[in-house]
C-alpha cells in the first residue's frame, strides 16, 4: 500500500515537474534549427558565474543573457566561429572549454601526457636498477648450504601434519 | 635515506603546488580587454536620463568605469573606499549601473513597460546613492546589461581603468579592498597621469 503512494506520489510530481519545464520550454521550440545550434554552442562555453557549469545549463542570470545574445547572433546570421570569437573577445580564453592550444596553454594540453612519460620512465628505471640488484647478489656458497638443510627440514614437518 | 627522500620531495612540491593553486582567486579571470579600446556605448544618465554618456567624452583623461547596482552586496563592502577616491578627486569615476531592475531577481521585468523601467531604475540607483553616498563623477544605466556584456562584466562590482586614449590598462574583479586601492590602483593612475 505504501509503495504505491509512493509510486503515486512520484507520477504526480514527475507530471507537475513536466508541466513546468513544458511552460519553460516554449520560446525553445520557436525556432529549432536555432535553438540545436544555440544549444551545441553553449555546451562549449563556460557559465562564468558558477563556473564548473556551461552555458546550455547554468540558470544564471549571465548565462540568460548570453544565450540570449548567442540566439540574436545566430539570428544574424553569424557562424559559429564568429560566434565564439565574440565571447571569447569579452571574456577570454576561459570562457572555453576547450582553450586553443597556444603559447600559455601549452603545460595545459601536454602537461599531463610529460607528467605521464616521467612516471613512466622512474618506473622503467626503478625495474632495471631493482633488476641489477637482484642479479649482483646471488647466494654465497654458506647460505646456498643453509637454505638447503632448511628445506630438508621442513620437508618430514611438511609430511607429519 | 635515498628511499625517503623522493616521496618526501614529491609531497613538497604536491603542496607547494597545492599552497599556490588554492590560494588563486578563481573569479579573477585574466580579461582579454586590458590594452584594447574601451568598448564603445551610449547610455542615459542617472541624473539626466534624457541625455547619454559616451566613453569619447572622456578621451584626454584618465578615469575608471565602475560597475554597480543598489542589490549588489560586494558593492556596500567597497563603497567607503570609492567615496574615498571621490574626495581626493584624483580622477573622474563613472559609473556603469548594470541591470539594476532585471538583476533584481525579484521583479519580472518581462511585464514593466519599457518607461516603467526606467522610472524604477533611477528612483532604486538615486536612492541608493543618496542613503550611502554618491562618490561618482556620473553614472549611467545599462538597463538590459547589453553594455555589460561588451565590458566582459560577470559579476558585480568590477572597475576598470581607462587611459587618456581610451585603453584599457587594468581590470578589477569583485569589490575593491582599501589594499588593491593603495598598492594597484593609485600608483597606476598616476603613472596613466603623466
Amino acid at each position: 500500500m505504501r509503495r504505491w503512494l509512493l509510486v503515486l506520489l512520484l507520477v504526480v510530481t514527475s507530471a507537475a515537474w513536466q508541466g513546468v519545464h513544458a511552460g519553460e520550454a516554449k520560446p525553445l521550440a520557436a525556432d529549432e534549427v536555432i535553438e540545436k545550434r544555440l544549444v551545441a554552442i553553449s555546451s562549449e562555453l563556460r557559465c562564468l558565474v558558477c563556473q564548473n557549469e556551461s552555458l546550455a545549463g547554468s540558470h544564471a542570470e549571465l548565462a540568460n543573457d548570453l544565450r540570449r545574445e548567442i540566439r540574436t547572433l545566430i539570428r544574424d546570421g553569424k557562424n559559429d566561429a564568429e560566434i565564439m570569437d565574440f565571447m571569447v573577445s569579452r571574456y577570454g580564453d576561459f570562457v572555453r572549454y576547450r582553450p586553443p592550444l597556444k603559447g600559455t596553454t601549452l603545460l595545459l594540453w601536454f602537461g599531463p601526457a610529460l607528467l605521464f612519460v616521467c612516471g613512466l620512465g622512474a618506473l622503467l628505471l626503478y625495474l632495471r636498477r631493482r633488476n641489477l640488484v637482484i642479479r649482483d647478489t646471488p647466494l654465497t656458497v654458506e647460505e646456498q648450504r643453509r637454505a638447503d638443510d632448511l628445506l630438508q627440514q621442513q620437508e618430514p614437518r611438511q609430511g607429519q601434519s | 635515506m635515498n628511499r625517503f627522500l623522493w616521496p618526501l620531495i614529491g609531497f613538497a612540491v604536491l603542496v607547494a603546488l597545492l599552497a599556490v593553486g588554492l590560494n588563486l582567486n578563481p573569479r579573477d579571470v585574466p580579461s582579454p580587454l586590458v590594452g584594447k579600446p574601451a568598448p564603445a556605448f551610449a547610455l542615459p544618465r542617472l541624473d539626466a536620463p534624457d541625455r547619454e554618456f559616451s566613453p569619447k567624452e572622456m578621451l584626454g583623461k584618465v578615469w575608471l568605469l565602475n560597475v554597480w547596482a543598489s542589490w549588489c552586496v560586494s558593492c556596500r563592502q567597497e563603497h567607503p573606499v570609492l567615496v574615498e577616491l571621490a574626495k581626493r578627486q584624483t580622477v573622474p569615476l563613472v559609473g556603469l549601473n548594470y541591470k539594476e531592475v532585471r538583476g533584481d531577481g525579484a521583479i519580472d521585468s518581462d511585464r514593466l513597460a519599457p518607461g516603467t523601467e526606467q522610472r524604477m531604475v533611477v528612483e532604486r540607483a538615486a536612492g541608493w546613492l543618496a542613503r550611502h553616498g554618491n562618490p561618482y563623477t556620473l553614472s549611467v544605466l545599462d538597463m538590459d546589461g547589453r553594455v555589460g556584456i561588451d565590458y566582459g562584466v560577470y559579476g558585480v562590482p568590477e572597475t576598470y581603468v581607462i587611459d587618456k586614449t581610451g585603453i584599457i590598462r587594468m581590470k578589477h574583479t569583485g569589490p575593491i579592498s582599501p589594499d588593491i586601492f593603495s598598492g594597484k590602483i593609485l600608483p597606476l593612475l598616476a603613472e596613466l597621469q603623466k
